[in-house]
């Protein structure tokens, strides 16, 4: 918390937009004035993304339209020694988008092209501000679509699943972003030009392309990527099966791994937000279920018949009491729709939530659920599940009104202990949202301080100068985690 | 420099005092690829990795072995289990398998080997044990060092140990052979075939999954060409060439010679090899820099350069 803290002293500073600044005359001279925003309104947008920090501070607000605008635009920063922050749709649950000592903040929305479906090679090249969904539509037709769907994906970007290394429930067969990228042109903290990985299968060379996926815009800006087109599937099994404990709906997850099927998904969801999803959109879920298991498979349908009767039959084994299969594709997207809209459903019940992200070995999401129900009892929190079972990602939903007296307090409390039982159970920070600000504090954990310093040369090997997005990723007591450590804001400018 | 700090492994603290913090270094594995990225410096000390399979969790589809084991012993220990790695057979190390960072020809069928190694220890320039990735099989916390050392030559870092994940084995894999097929129309045609090889004239493919979408499979491609059943048909040899996969249609390239192709991937086996692919210098200052970080003295794998060919 304690970079808020001092992004918030920061935001105290004084506040006066200066017309005759010269960095902003440099950045509207190079894209065009409406192109670059000052005003309070949007600087207050977008020094927020959809985590629950506050004290983001955005200085000039540029919307490239192009690759070379956006290597001006960083060659400016450079010269007026200012950070820049790169982000897509701001959907964000780890604060990686919002921008800390005023630095001049990137939008790539307006790069939205579908450049090239390149079916040959089996790849479409995309602009970073393309959305997710809207990129899965453009392919469908031509048989194709990008496996990677977080919630989000109705409006997060190609450019923000890059950053995050993105997943989604259909990850657990098809793997999350890095997987689906084969090439990203990036414009380097330093203003070149450069295009990691490549459409070849083993490009020359570190892999680059590899480290840059997931370094949540630490190492550059993505301006052009390579995606891979991912053939859409024949034939589909969708499956519900409904346990009287969360404990039977774990054990049936890694039942069916152990068995050596890997199903396309299979989300978890328990009493809480299966009821919430019920009165929110009606996708015939069980309320009386203590947890229902969405399990899908793919592929040529004589095979994915076996796998769903196998999963069916481990679930009997593991004690369901019922067993669902979706008969057509109108009851299929109804169970996905409850799935996808759990998070909106949330909002009925109080009007905040923190969703958590870790992941633990998934012969442990039984007892891990164990501790986050006791958790949230010593808290006198409701805390929902709603999770990648398959490959072990839990998101615990803490749900709460943030008018009442010191709740933010219990809230985060009880967010630590659910990191700290994840990580005594031998699992990680996060599977898909990162580190951004809310789990740098947390790194010390996981990492030993040689470790640290391993990953910050290897972020100095692409930004010797803490140019981009610094204050992220990295615990402080390492160079580019440490806001203060940034050159002064000039005063006045930007408070 | 900084003491080295202890792990609480005898077995990776025995392999970083061995590694030491001051002299020329190589690990050495099954030297299959030994001439990858250049000669070795003269004068360099060269030491094995450890051995053994430190941990095997089939439930969990994860398996943490030892760098100088053998990929044929650790395949062999999966096997008992029905799963295998992305990790290529071809009589070497994993360690070295992950430091040169090829792919099997069977990796349509296999996986990826760069997202494979979901965890790696090594030994630092300065004799430190560093750790990167986690354990787990989706994983963003933090700077994905596994990737940055798999590939790497050993230029970075001294591999120790890797967490792997594992993968099933389909229940059957059969070989087809056919010398009347369009190979790309084969591609096209399965929705997730197996390797495809084509030498020019003769193409062998393998098709895996359950019993009942392999004779499916098979009955389909019919409508291709004439195929039979053959044995699973050794490695391809020869100079490693990456291409766009469509590049694959104008085969062969120019200087290549004969070769065999791994249709839908890129790869081709040749006999003569590909011309150098040079990195530009944007590029070249990343791997420059990159370098410098993690080996300020130089002294890891001396004469290997990650990108020169």
């Amino acid at each position: 918390m304690s970079i808020l803290r001092r992004a918030s002293q920061i935001a105290r500073g004084a506040k006066s937009d200066a017309p005759a600044d010269p960095l902003l005359a440099a950045l509207q001279a190079a894209l065009d004035p409406d192109r670059v925003k000052i005003d309070d309104a949007h600087r207050s947008l977008l020094g927020k993304d959809a985590s629950v920090f506050e004290g983001g501070n955005a200085g000039p607000i540029c919307y490239p339209s192009t690759t070379a605008e956006v290597a001006e635009i960083v060659t400016i920063a450079a010269q007026f020694d200012r950070a820049v922050v790169p982000r897509g749709a701001g959907t964000g649950l780890a604060g990686g988008a919002i921008p800390l000592g005023a630095p001049v903040v990137v939008a790539v929305t307006k790069m939205n092209r579908i450049l090239e479906i390149d079916e040959a090679n089996g790849v479409a090249w995309v602009e970073p501000g393309v959305v997710n969904l809207d990129l899965t539509r453009h392919l469908t037709p031509l048989g194709y679509h990008f496996a990677p769907d977080p919630s989000s994906q109705q409006v997060c970007t190609i450019g923000g699943n890059v950053a995050n290394n993105s997943g989604g429930p259909h990850c657990l067969a098809y793997g999350v972003t890095n997987a689906h990228i084969l090439a990203i042109e990036v414009v380097t903290p330093a203003g070149d030009i450069v295009m990691l990985g490549g459409i070849d299968p083993e490009p020359s060379g570190y892999d680059l392309r590899g480290v840059f996926v997931g370094s949540e815009g630490t190492l550059g800006i993505a301006t052009k990527v390579a995606v891979k087109l991912t053939k859409n599937r024949p034939a589909v099994r969708t499956l519900l099966l409904s346990f009287s404990s969360v404990r039977d709906a774990a054990n049936t997850v890694s039942g069916v791994i152990a068995a050596g099927i890997v199903p396309a998904a299979m989300e978890v969801m328990d009493q809480a937000i299966t009821q919430a999803v019920e009165n929110y959109v009606g996708a015939g879920y069980p309320r009386d279920a203590a947890a229902v298991l969405l399990a899908e498979v793919d592929g040529p349908a004589d095979g994915i018949d076996i796998d769903a009767n196998r999963i069916r039959e481990i679930g009997l084994a593991n004690h369901a009491t019922e067993v669902r299969l979706a008969t057509d594709d109108a009851e299929r997207t109804l169970l996905w729709k409850g799935r996808k809209t759990a998070f909106g459903a949330v909002a009925q019940i109080a009007p905040n939530y923190y969703l958590h992200d870790t992941v633990v070995p998934r012969s442990q999401l039984a007892d891990v659920l164990d501790k986050i129900y006791a958790i949230a009892d010593a808290h006198d929190l409701l805390i929902m599940n709603v999770f990648h079972a398959g490959d072990g990602n839990l998101h615990p939903l803490i749900v709460f009104d943030g008018r009442e007296d010191g709740v933010l307090d219990r809230v985060h409390a009880a967010g630590a202990e659910i990191i700290e039982a994840s990580l005594a159970a031998g699992g990680v920070l996060s599977g898909e949202h990162g580190i951004g600000v809310e789990k740098q504090g947390y790194m010390e954990l996981l990492f030993s301080e040689i470790d640290l310093d391993h990953q910050n040369r290897l972020r100095r090997a692409f930004d010797p100068v803490c140019r981009a997005n610094p204050g992220k990723v990295l615990p402080s007591g390492h160079s580019c985690a440490d806001i203060q450590q940034l050159r002064s804001v000039p005063a006045g400018l930007w408070g | 420099m900084t003491a080295r700090l202890y792990s609480t492994d005898p077995v990776l603290d025995a392999f970083a005092d061995d590694v030491g913090s001051d002299d020329p270094i190589a690990i050495v594995g099954g030297q299959t690829r030994w001439e990858t990225g250049g000669e070795l410096a003269a004068g360099t000390r060269t030491i094995a990795a450890p051995i053994g399979i430190v941990d095997y969790i089939p439930e969990e589809m994860i398996v943490t072995v030892r760098a100088g084991t053998t990929v044929a012993e650790l395949h062999a220990e999966l096997e008992s289990k029905g799963q295998w790695t992305a990790l290529p057979e071809r009589g070497g190390t994993v360690g070295g398998a992950i430091a040169v960072g090829e792919n099997d020809f069977r990796r349509p069928a296999r996986g990826d080997i760069r997202s494979a190694v979901l965890q790696v220890r090594y030994i630092s320039s300065d004799g430190q044990i560093v750790t990167g990735g986690g354990p787990t099989v989706k994983n963003v916390s933090g700077f994905d060092v596994p990737r940055l050392v798999t590939g790497s030559l050993g230029t970075l870092g001294c591999i120790a140990e890797v967490l792997l994940r594992t993968n099933p084995i389909p229940s059957r894999r059969q070989w087809f052979e056919s010398t009347d097929v369009d190979p790309f129309a084969l591609h096209e045609l399965l929705l997730a075939p197996g390797p495809i090889l084509w030498d020019g004239a003769t193409t062998r493919v393998m098709l895996h999954g359950h019993e009942v979408d392999v004779d499916a499979d098979a009955a389909r491609i019919n409508v291709l060409g004439s195929f039979a059943e053959i044995e699973a048909p050794p490695a391809p040899s020869g100079h490693r060439w990456s291409l766009p996969p469509a590049d694959l249609r104008s085969l062969p390239s120019n200087g290549m010679g004969t070769f065999v192709a791994e249709i839908g991937v890129g790869i081709v086996h040749a006999e003569h090899p590909q011309p150098s692919r040079p990195l530009s210098p944007a590029v070249q200052l990343i791997h420059e820099r990159m370098k410098a970080e993690f080996d300020p003295t130089g002294r890891l794998n001396p004469g290997r350069q990650v990108g020169a060919h």
